[in-house]
């Protein structure tokens, strides 16, 4: 097992900016009124490597996820965001970084007065860069990714929840994103629409080697997402062959009380013989 | 029924405690108006939304503010005939009913109208969109709420709300024709008369002034409960209701320093 991450402060004593790794968390500490929810989390996020975060129900795991988008401060630490500290950053200075971020949010956040279209189109048209002709593409070739093309004029309240989640995916990744966050993709979905959830993620990663960070109460998801590659020549996620584990950058991190507990990958995480893990994992 | 039965329930705040959250709330709202008027200025401009907006405030809310205007030019010229008729001046009726619409109850009717209707509207939207955390998405989109949702409300309110007050007054005035021709037998041509030669620039301008600062409060009060809305969906019913309260306060406080302040400022 990883021993529990080590405070990164060594590292930015001299005035250091990390180096340009997508995610850099030192020493985040953030609480709510009395309760502490997180205590000294540090941790490192790699290019195209996706990390699943663990924990129990109020750790802190989706909270993380709006620090490293500047949505939340922390009271105390940095979070580097590709070199970036965006706890000092200005919200306006926020919104050029964020726009290299995808988002996929816990009940899908989309816009229920704007279609499928619009809503997947929204980053596209406040960037104001693209003519019609490509955003009808890009919207298209999103959703075809998400493989709901069909529903481009429905709204939201008439979709599912999984066909929801596939459409926050599709609006998450229409600007390509160099990150991706996933907040809960598969909760509360039935077990075959998770898969579809997971293969879409697999595909994220494998396909267009983005950097993502997971927050996740289905352990099963990330041991299929650590076990599985997409092959590109049938369209679907196939099972690693053995011994192949290094080729598939996943990792597993886990919070308890507040801290990192463990930060490693699938094969360390089963060998670890910490009580509180193997009870979380078993 | 033991008094500790009676409190159970009730959260007691101390008053430092609730004097901060009035400061911070007085603040937060002090920054949302200086932010949602900075914002005309800078890029990105939304003007599709700021039509769409407009389209909802001022189309949307047109026959109510003209019925209600109407309806009070009528009252007040029944009202005023009963005084005038004692000091047989009648006649006076247009003058009176004029002065009253056009520097006072057009504004504040329009105003008070715009605010049940549109505050409310606004509180209820941003708020469920706060709760389902479609602000959040958005801003995780790189999009600045402030420019996207706030500033367009603001600006078609203040517009919207100053052409509905000019039109709410004529239906005033109409309304007050309708009751001294056909209830007191007044000569039409000799109401209108009256009623346009009483008014002089000070008078249009004190009553076209207070739809603007009307029209800002009603958006920025609105948005302000909105965007502060916390608790799911009962926070959002809280939050409309609280809006509507506040806009419809303010615009009554603050008619009574406006005309204050124009007064002295026009020597009227």
């Amino acid at each position: 097992m990883s021993s529990p991450t080590q405070p990164l402060e060594h590292n930015l004593a001299g005035g250091q900016v990390p180096a340009k790794q997508p995610i850099v968390f030192d020493n985040v500490a953030l609480a709510f009124e009395d309760n502490i929810v997180l205590k000294g989390v540090s941790f490192r996020l790699e290019h195209g490597e996706t990390k699943a975060i663990f924990g129990i129900a109020g750790a802190g795991k989706s909270t993380m996820l709006k620090l490293v988008l500047g949505l939340m401060r922390p009271d105390a630490g940095d979070i580097y965001v590709f070199g970036e500290n965006v706890t000092r950053m200005k919200e306006g200075d926020l919104f050029a970084l964020r726009r290299k971020i995808g988002m996929v949010f816990q009940e899908s956040a989309l816009f229920d007065s704007l279609t499928v279209r619009e809503n997947v189109e929204f980053p596209l048209v406040e960037e104001g860069a693209s003519s019609e002709e490509e955003m009808e593409r890009r919207v298209r070739e999103a959703l075809s990714f998400v493989e709901l093309e069909h529903t481009l004029d429905m709204f939201p309240a008439q979709l599912s929840g999984g066909m929801r989640r596939r459409v926050a995916i599709a609006r998450a990744i229409i600007t390509q994103p160099e990150i991706l966050l996933y907040d809960s993709p598969t909760g509360g979905l039935d077990p075959i629409t998770s898969t579809t959830i997971v293969e879409l993620i697999v595909k994220q990663r494998d396909v267009y080697k983005t950097s993502s960070l997971l927050v996740s109460h289905r352990l099963q998801d990330a041991f299929t997402m650590a076990t599985h590659y997409f092959d590109r020549s049938s369209n679907h996620m196939r099972h690693l062959p053995p011994g192949s584990r290094a080729e598939v950058p996943m990792t597993f991190l886990i919070l308890r009380e507040g801290k990192v507990i463990f930060d490693g990958d699938a094969h360390e995480l089963a060998r670890c013989t910490d009580p509180y893990i193997k009870e979380y994992i078993s | 029924m033991a008094s500790g039965d009676f409190l159970s329930g009730v959260e007691l705040i101390s008053p430092a405690e609730w004097a901060k959250g009035k400061v911070k709330s007085s603040q937060d709202y002090f920054l949302l108006c200086v932010q949602s008027l900075g914002n005309i200025f800078r890029r990105p401009f939304y003007m599709a939304d700021t039509l769409q907006q407009a389209d909802l405030i001022g189309f949307g809310s047109l026959p109510i503010v003209l019925a209600a205007c109407f309806f009070t030019g009528a009252a007040l010229a029944l009202n005023s005939a009963t005084t005038l008729g004692r000091f047989g001046a009648l006649t006076v009726i247009g003058q009176l009913v004029s002065i009253g619409i056009v520097r006072e109850l057009g504004p504040v009717l329009a105003g008070l109208v715009v605010a049940g209707r549109n505050s409310s509207g606004m509180a209820s939207e941003l708020g469920s969109m706060i709760v389902t955390e479609q602000i959040d998405a958005m801003r995780a989109l790189g999009t600045d709420p402030m420019k996207k949702l706030v500033t367009p409300r603001v600006l078609s309110t203040i517009v919207m709300l100053f052409f509905l007050t000019i039109l709410g007054d004529f239906l005033g005035l109409i309304g007050g024709s309708v009751v001294a021709s056909m209830l007191l037998g007044l000569d039409a041509h000799e109401y209108w008369s009256n009623a346009w030669q009483i008014l002089v620039f000070s008078d249009v301008f004190m009553g076209l002034a207070k739809p603007v600062v009307f029209g800002f409060i009603v958006a920025t009060v609105g948005c302000y409960y909105g965007l502060s809305t916390k608790g799911g969906t009962q926070g959002v019913g809280r939050s409309t209701t609280e809006a509507v309260v506040a806009a419809m306060i303010l615009i009554i406080a603050v008619d009574v320093f406006v005309t204050r302040l124009l007064m002295i400022l026009l020597g009227s």
